[in-house]
Formats: structure tokens, sequence, C-alpha cells
């Protein structure tokens, strides 16, 4: 039979029952007497509901309850003086609104057609304030948040970039971005008794939904069960608990049947974060033979009025590159506004497209190739934390990079390069994403047939976790990958790190690494041999003679001392060819080669994928989406599938991923560092630098729309 | 959404008659407007009186051209041959619009009757003449950028955004109609009216009136034809402007050109006298480029929509272009 090996392209352990409709997610569990959630928004941007009128909408049909904060029961987390109180937004707790689409009332009916409909009923009368959502006429009420590491930076000479030979210095923009991934989210929730309950969420953590609900309603965590087997993309918007999964449970108790709550594409815009809105202003200063003397990194983005939302926005421009001198400053805009989350390769890919973009700028001012830059700025250790790294490979993702998109036939010169009508232009765009790696807990269990069954509380929102970590148990217990599962999305799995930061392969694979280790040390030492052996052993056999029924444990996992010796990245370089109309300004990226030093790659078939999709992702950012806000009414206007634009296949050109795949030594066992972000970080930028390639015309606001090529 | 009645009809005189029933019932045809419309509030039907079992589906040659039903679905009009042989730029406007999803539902009829997409008409939340007449122009100060540059009025900026209709305004089609008057015929271009002060009417329709079919004149456009949609992706997105272009030649000679624009105002916009100006000149980038500048006369860009001042002359261009290679 033939052994798997990490590394293989192992096809999905759960492809079958996805493509098959087998796959049950969350909005599918038909459980017994459910009954249907809908929201009701509010429809203005600040100020206070003063009355509701609810008598239709409790007289319509098949209506059981109308909460409000008129009536709302109390949730004990959101009351003051709770011994853990719940952060943010407070549904039904009080009678403010902070943001347009916030919702203020929760109908429950026997069916979603009659929930809708009463929920149209409900007349609301209003206390409006005046608001700002106005990111512009705002910008100036920037804060530095609380946290340390949004603490201005100073390496060196604050803002030395100003006094250097050769000075780029110019503001980059991000629109709003909504995560929108095709699974609507949602939320049933049903009570046992008063004191246990059960979630099955849209959730990228289990562990932490578990943590947020006992939280909200003082529940023992072990009370609180929560699944969320399959998740249909999320990412970023999962990350945590939102207050209308709360509101569901909420209303599971009150109605005491359980309740099932979907969210509409359009309270998508508003209820489950986004990127947010963000301009960024970069100097950088460098010697005409283009070393850099300073960088200077600025951010300002929205966050809301009730809520502080930060990210790793000015980071990257720490420690990418090689300078003497560099700063950064960030800073929060509070609006009237839903709070925004992390969404795929955070603000380190908001960051990169602009410290990439200005680096563009700077290779045309100094006459010197993008790349030759890059490596005359290169760095062997972390200038920020003056750490080695674990490891870096960005040179030899240049050079692959590089190649393999041609790169020798780019001109230097902008727009002169053309096919037909058609401008060619190429760019490229690196980026960087911390390789993280939480206290994870796997449980392996060994039957006497010679399967394996292992668990783990981690989640899969699309990069086929179950396979990966099928993958590293077959390889490291030296048995086919078809004779073990994998088992994960349920709280009462042993604990696992929420899937966000690229951190689930360095985490979980290494618990099932080392569960799998201690199980075959386990045999190992029932056949009488050093625990250490690595010779294989009949596993079934070893049960059969000590007549065992099976063998368990649960093995916990995590990051040696040693880690914080090093500075632990994945790198990117991202190169694009593209094609510009100077007619239509339309653009089409003709061809993406994504190159990542991601440590060892456990599957090289999911990997890619992953690598496909941030790319996806990343053409999307840099050229069709954009979530559109009128500032008259504090109200999103193209919130829907066919006017917020996604990339659609005719966008997305032939991607090529292509790894390092060389172990990191330090982070894990296993070597991996991650991929889930790095593989959108740098994407943008090397679209938007190539666009100028081909055409001369520097974007700096982003989506690059037909409109802004002609008009540059 | 509010609960409504359903009627099924078999005869367009039944159908007639149930939509004069109540004053907001509508005649229901792919949906792939309507239901949205319904859902998100924007329309309240007391009624709909669903005209799928009308025998309105046929594409047939007539004496004089050919005939497409009302209820010929999108793709089944683009794809027919007698269309792609004679009227080549129809087919390249319908397949530029929506998704082929959409285009298997998408009739006719419905395709020439779907509203604005405006996002303060689709938004109950906010004002919009058209949606709810007197309550104010969202876009008049908002977002703009998808609105009209021509022919647009104070108390509506918004654009008509079928594909199909700029093709079908630059073939010459003729709408037939059947009302509780009897019937009638409507020239493509008089069926769709500026907003003026009555944003709230889209067509020059009257209550109660069923569209049967629309007539194309004899193919004269079957070779020099393009079809120019710019938008915000490559495919599956509303123009920000768009061009249909067809030129008969003789030799070098241009003898009779045909151009409309879409996403530039309320209705699909012909371009007669830039047409007027191609004939008998010879092609190239100069003509052309006149050409367009004729075209634009009058337009006139709000805050967000400056750019089809640059990118309208520029797609005309471009779709001439491309029309007489
Ligand atoms: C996401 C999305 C993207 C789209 N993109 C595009 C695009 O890029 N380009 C484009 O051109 N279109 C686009 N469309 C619009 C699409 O073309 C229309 O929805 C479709 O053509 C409407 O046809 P229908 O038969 O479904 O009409 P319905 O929804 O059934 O009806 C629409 C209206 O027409 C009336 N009506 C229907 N038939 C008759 C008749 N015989 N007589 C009188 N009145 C009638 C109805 O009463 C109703 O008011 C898009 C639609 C969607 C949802």
């Amino acid at each position: 039979m033939k052994q798997d090996k990490i590394g293989d392209p192992l096809d999905r352990v759960d492809g079958r029952l996805k493509v098959t409709g087998g796959a049950k997610y969350s909005g599918e569990y038909k459980v017994p007497g459910l009954t249907y959630g809908v929201l009701v928004p509010a429809t203005i941007t600040n100020g206070t509901v003063t009355a509701m009128d609810t008598r239709a909408a409790l007289r319509a049909p098949g209506v059981l309850a109308v909460i409000t904060p008129f009536n709302a029961p109390p949730v004990p987390g959101y009351q003051p003086g709770a011994a853990k109180p719940v952060k943010g937004l407070k549904l039904f707790n009080d009678n403010q609104v902070h943001f347009n689409g916030q919702p203020i009332a929760l109908v429950v009916a026997e069916t979603f057609e009659r929930a809708t409909y009463a929920a149209t009923l409900i007349k609301t009368t209003y206390q409006p304030q005046p608001f700002e959502t106005d990111f512009h006429k705002n910008f100036d009420k920037g804060v530095v948040p609380n946290e340390g590491k949004y603490k201005d930076y100073v390496r060196g000479e604050a803002d030395a970039y100003k006094n250097a030979p050769v000075v780029v210095e110019q503001d980059y923009m991000l629109p709003s971005e909504m995560h929108n991934p095709m699974e609507l989210h949602v939320t049933t929730a049903f009570w046992d008794g008063d004191d246990k309950v059960t979630l099955y969420t849209k959730s990228q953590g289990v562990v932490g939904s578990q943590r947020a609900i006992s939280t909200a309603f003082g529940l023992d965590p072990a009370n609180v069960q929560i699944h969320s087997r399959f998740v249909g993309g999320a990412f970023g918007s999962s990350l945590r608990t939102w207050p209308h999964e709360v509101a569901a449970v909420q209303a599971a108790k009150l109605v005491k049947r359980p309740v099932k709550l979907t969210l509409t594409r359009e309270q998508m815009f508003t209820l489950v974060g986004y990127r947010p809105l963000t301009i960024q202003r970069i100097g950088l200063g460098a010697s005409t033979d283009g070393k850099l003397v300073g960088i200077t990194h600025e951010s300002h983005s929205q966050t809301a009025v009730y809520e502080e939302f930060t990210e790793n926005a000015v980071n990257v421009s720490r420690f990418l590159y090689a300078s003497p001198n560099a700063n950064t400053r960030y800073k929060v805009v509070p609006l009237n506004v839903g709070v925004p989350a992390p969404m795929r390769g955070p603000g380190e890919a908001t960051g990169s497209f602009a410290l990439e973009s200005a680096l563009d700028e700077l290779s045309y001012k100094l006459g010197i190739d993008p790349i030759e830059l890059r490596l005359r700025n290169y760095t062997y250790t972390d200038p920020e934390r003056n750490l080695p790294w674990s490891s870096k490979y960005l040179k030899e993702c240049y050079q692959q990079g590089a190649e393999r998109i041609g790169w020798d036939k780019r001109s230097a010169q902008p727009g002169t390069q053309r096919d037909g009508e058609w401008l060619i232009g190429y760019g490229i765009g690196c980026g960087a994403f911390g390789a993280y790696r939480s206290k994870t807990s796997a449980k392996i269990k060994l039957l006497p047939d010679g399967t394996v069954n292992i668990q783990s509380a981690t989640s899969d929102i699309g990069p086929g976790t179950a396979t990966s970590m099928t993958l590293i148990a077959a390889d490291t217990l030296g048995i086919p990958a078809d004779k073990i599962t994998f088992q994960l999305g349920d709280s009462s799995y042993p604990i696992a790190p929420t899937q966000g930061g690229s951190q689930t392969v360095s985490s979980v694979g290494s618990a099932v690494h080392d569960a799998c280790v201690a199980l075959k040390q386990k045999l190992n030492t029932l056949a009488g041999l050093s625990p250490d052996t690595t010779a294989p052993i009949d596993y079934a056999g070893i049960l059969t003679k000590h007549n065992l029924p099976m063998l368990e444990l649960t093995q916990d996992s995590q990051a040696g001392d040693d880690a914080k010796n090093y500075s632990m990245y994945s790198f990117s370089a991202h190169f694009a060819q593209v094609y510009v109309h100077p007619l239509t300004g339309q653009v089409r990226v003709k061809k993406l080669v994504a190159v990542v030093d991601g440590g060892k790659i456990v599957n090289l078939k999911t990997a890619s994928s992953q690598m496909i999709g941030g790319a996806v992702g990343g053409i999307g950012m840099v050229l069709t989406e954009e979530a559109v806000f009128d500032d008259h009414f504090g109200r999103y206007v193209n919130g829907n599938f066919a006017d917020y634009h996604v990339p659609v296949n005719a966008d997305i050109p032939d991607i090529e991923a292509i790894f390092i795949d060389k172990p990191d030594p330090i982070i894990n066992p296993v070597g991996t560092k991650g991929l889930g972000e790095i593989s959108l970080i740098g994407v943008a930028a090397a679209v938007a630098n190539a666009v100028y390639n081909a055409s001369g015309k520097r974007i700096r606001e982003l989506p690059i729309t037909p409109d802004k090529i002609l008009m540059a | 959404m509010n609960p409504f009645q359903y009627t099924r009809s078999l005869a367009a005189a039944g159908a007639i008659q149930s939509v004069l029933k109540e004053p907001h019932a509508h005649f229901l045809a792919g949906g792939t407007n309507l239901i949205d419309l319904i859902k998100m509030g924007v329309v309240t039907p007391e009624r709909l009186v669903d005209i799928n079992p009308l025998p309105l589906k046929g594409i047939e040659k007539t004496a004089t051209g050919l005939r497409l039903g009302a209820l010929a679905t999108n793709s089944e009009v683009a794809d027919h041959p007698l269309v792609l042989q004679g009227y080549p730029l129809l087919s390249l406007a319908i397949n530029a619009g929506a998704s082929p999803q959409l285009r298997n539902m998408a009739t006719v009829g419905g395709n020439m009757m779907q509203r604005t997409r405006c996002n303060y008409f689709f938004d109950t939340a906010m004002p919009c003449n058209k949606r709810s007449p007197g309550s104010g122009c969202g876009a008049l100060e908002g977002i703009n950028r998808m609105h009209a540059i021509f022919g647009a009025s104070p108390a509506c900026i918004a654009v008509n955004p079928s594909d199909m209709n700029v093709a079908m305004v630059a073939l010459d089609a003729v709408v037939h109609v059947k009302g509780p008057k009897g019937e009638r015929k409507i020239p493509f271009a008089d069926f769709h009216r500026l907003p003026g002060d009555h944003p709230e009417k889209d067509n020059t329709l009257e209550r109660g009136e069923l569209i049967m079919a629309v007539d194309l004149p004899a193919p004269a456009f079957s070779q020099h034809v393009a079809y120019l949609k710019i938008r915000d992706r490559t495919s599956y997105a509303f123009a920000l402007v768009s061009v249909a272009a067809a030129l008969k030649m003789d030799g070098n000679m241009i003898t009779d050109a045909r151009l409309a624009m879409g996403g530039v105002a309320h209705k699909p916009w012909r371009l007669h006298a830039a047409e007027t100006f191609l004939k008998g000149k010879t092609p190239g980038d100069d003509t052309f480029k006149q050409a367009a500048q004729i075209a634009m006369q009058g337009a006139k860009a709000y805050r967000y929509n400056q750019f089809k001042l640059t990118m309208a002359p520029n797609a005309i261009l471009q779709a001439l272009k491309t029309a007489s290679a």
C-alpha cells in the first residue's frame, strides 16, 4: 500500500461530501421545532429609538416574539458589573443607535418568510442625532490606539527620508472591503433547560465561540456546545462571536424553542466586519545608488465609535527592508459605522500595498530595476526586533518569480510595450506575515482495525484543514491516509486556536504530529521496543496482542522557549503581467505568479488552492472591490452581489503558485510557517505596479477601475 | 414583501383584464428583476399576473424582418441563427448583459421593462422620486458614479440599465403592444422616456398594456458591428458606458451608420447626429473622433460621473474602430 507523505498532493478528504451536497453547513441542521429569527435594522445613523410599535408584527401570522430594546430579556454579560463584561455592541441592551443598519429588533416566527414579513410591520420612532461617517472630513480626529504595538515606532531618526537625496512621498487609499463569503452568517441555537445551550454557527473558532457565549450568558463553558463542522468561507468575518449570535441564543431562551438566525446579504455589509477604509502615507528616502536611508509609514483607518478596531497596517515597514531609520504612526478614526474585522491578509495586506507601491515609485525615480532595488535593501536579520529570522528565502522568491513571469521581457520604460491595442506591463509586490503557533491539543485514538481517529477543536473555513492534518498524521504514523479520520469544528474536542492568522497548520499540525509521536511511543513500549524506534510496527497487531479495545491519548503541543530568539515570518513575492487598454481604461491581469516561502508545504494540492484563492482575493482588492458609502445618509449603496464586485472568472488569469518548500527549523516539528494571509499580501501592489509599467499611470486609490485609468 | 394575489393567465386579453384589477398589479415574466424589487420592498404589488403561459415565445421571420415574442428568453434570442446572421449586434448586446443563468430566465419584454439600478431607487431607506414621487433624488448630491450624462432632470438622474435596449434602438426595432384599448405599435426610440417631472414613468406604456412582440426590420447591419461595454469587472456588471455601433460599408466608404449608447441616459441613447456625420466618410480615427465629439454635445456630468465625459467618446471611438476593422 502506498505511504502518503507530507508534501504530497492529497485530494481533499471531504471533497466528495462537499461537491455532492453531503457536507452539512450551519444553516442546514433541521432541529425539531425550529423557529426563524429576522433582524430589523435601524435606518438612522446616530441617535436613539424612542418608541417601537410592534402590535401589527405580533398579530401577523406565525409570529412568536419580537425582541426590542424595550422588552429584551437581559443578557447577563451585558449588565454593568458582570463578572466578564462582553466587548462591543450589545444588541437590544439599550435604545442607542450607533450606525445605520444596527439591529434594533429581532422577530421570531414559525417560518423565515413570516418573520421577514412581520419585520416590515414594525413602526419605529427615532430621535436622530448628527452623525459622522465621512472619513476624509474626520481624518484629523484620528487617535492613537491604546494597545502598545500600535504606538508610534521610531528606529534611528523619525522622518529621516525627507533629507535623503532621492525621495518618494505619497498617499495610498484603500476603500472599505467586505469579506462577502458565499455562505451567509447563520446561527441555530437551542437550550436544554436553563443552563445548557447548543449552537450550530458559522465560526472560525469553536473554542472562542464557546467562551463568548458562556461569558454572555454566565454559563459554565462545558455547558455551551458549539458545532461548526463546515464553513462556506469566512475570510476573517467569523473570527469573533457577533452580537447577532448572542441575540439568537437570547431569542431561543425567550421562545423556548430552537431559533435560526440568518443574515441577509445586505446585513453582511454592516454586521460582520470589513476591511476598513485606510489612507496611508509612505515616505521613502534613498541614496542615489538605491540604499534606503529612511522609511516612514503612517496610516489612518476607520473604526466604530463603540469599539476600537486595530490591525498591523504599518508594521511591515519596520522590518521588510534594511534601513537605518524607520518610523511608523498608526491612528484610527472613530465613526458612526459598524466595527471592522480582520479581512484576509488583514493590515499586512493593506500596508504592503502602500509600501510596495512606494518602493516601485522609487525604483523609477532611481532608474533601478524593482527587483534589484529590493535586493539592495535585503535584510538578513529582523531590523525591528534585532533578531535572526528563523528562516527567510525571499531572495529565492524574487528569482523564481522573475523567471516564471518573464521579467526579462519587462521594459524599464512605462507605456512602451504593446500587443495590438493593449499596453503590457509587469509588476512585483512582496509581503510578510508573522508565523504564529498557539497552544493546541489533539486527541488520538487507535482502533483494532488499524484505523486512527484524531480530534481537535479547530475549524476549516476552506483551506482543507482536515486533509492536511490527515497527511501529517499519515506521514508521522507511517500508515496510509485513508486509514485516518480527522474531526474538527466541535467545541467538545481538545482545544485549538481560532482559524486565523495563518496559524492552523503550524499549531494544530504540531499537536497532530506530537499526538502521533506519543501514540507511536506508547505502542513501541507495548511491543517491548525502545519508545523512539522508527521502524514500522503492526499497530492493530499490538492492540490485539495486548487485548486492548483501543488506545487513546490526548497530547498538548506548544512552541519551545527557543522560538523567542527568532523572528518568524512567511514571505511572498507576487508577480503580475497586466494588459491596459488606453482608450477604454480596462485592465486585464494576464498572468499571476505567486512565490511563497511558507516553510514546509504539507499538501501541495490544497496549498496551491490556498495561494490561488488568495491571489483572487488580491485581484478583487486591486481591481474590483469597494463598499461604496453615502455620507449624507450613512448607508452603503452597494450592499448586494450585483453592485459589490467580487472578481468573476473572467477577471482571473492563469495563476501559478510556487513554493520554496524549505522547512523552518525553529517554529514547529513539521517546519510549516503558514500560507493563508501571505497568499494575498503583495498581490495588490504587484498588479498596481504592473498597471503603471504598462500605462505610465500610477493609481494610488483602489480599486483600479476603468474610470481611474482614464482620468489619471 | 407584502402579501399579494397571484394569477396565471392563458390568454393576453385575460392577462390584461387581471392586471387592471388593482392599481398595483404587475405582469410577471422571467421574474429576475421584479422578484428582486418585491423582496427589497421597492415594489409592493397587490397582484402578480404570470404571463408565462401566453404563446409569446416565438422567434419568427416576417414579411419585412424578424419578430421576437415578448416571452422569448434573452438566451434564445441571442443564440438564434436568424439573429446571429441578420442582427449580430443584438446578440452581442444581450450576451454582454447579466449572466447565463439570468439570460436563461430573462425575457424580451422583461428586459425592456427592467427598472433602473440606481442604488437610491433600490434602497427604501433613501429618497427616490422614481420609487416614491416627491421624496427627492438621493443620487443628485449622492453617489452618482453610474448616472446619466444626457437628458436627466433635477428630479432624476438614473439610467436605463439594459444592454439589449441599446442594440434594439440602434436597429430601429418596433414594439407591439396590446392593451384595454386595442393594439398599437411603438418605435423603440419612443418606448422609453426621459425622466422630466415624472421619473416614476420609465416608458410610454399605458396602464394594462402588454408587450406582445418586438419587430426587427430587414437585416441591414450584419457585418460591421460592435458592442462595447465598459464595466467595473470583466463580466457580470452593469455598464459604466456602452456603445452599439453598426456600419454599412461600400468598399472603403461608410454608407450607413447606427450608433447608440447605454449607461448614459434614462433611455437607450441613439446618436442620430453622429450617424449622419459618418455617412459618406471613410473610416479612420479622425472621423470617428469627430463623430464622438458630435455625439457628446449636450452632455452634463455630476460629481462622481465626470469620467463619463471622457469614457463615452473614447468608447464611441473604440466601438467604431472595432466595427470598421
Ligand atoms: C445580478 C443581475 C445582473 C444583471 N446584469 C444585467 C446587465 O449587465 N445588463 C442588462 O441588460 N441586464 C442585466 N440584468 C437585468 C436583466 O436583464 C433583467 O432582470 C431581465 O432582463 C428582466 O427580464 P424578466 O423577464 O426576468 O423580467 P421580470 O422581472 O419578470 O419583469 C420586469 C418588469 O417587466 C414587466 N414585464 C415583463 N414582461 C412584460 C410584458 N410582456 N409586457 C409588459 N410588461 C412586462 C414586469 O411587469 C416587470 O415590471 C441583471 C439582473 C441581475 C439580477
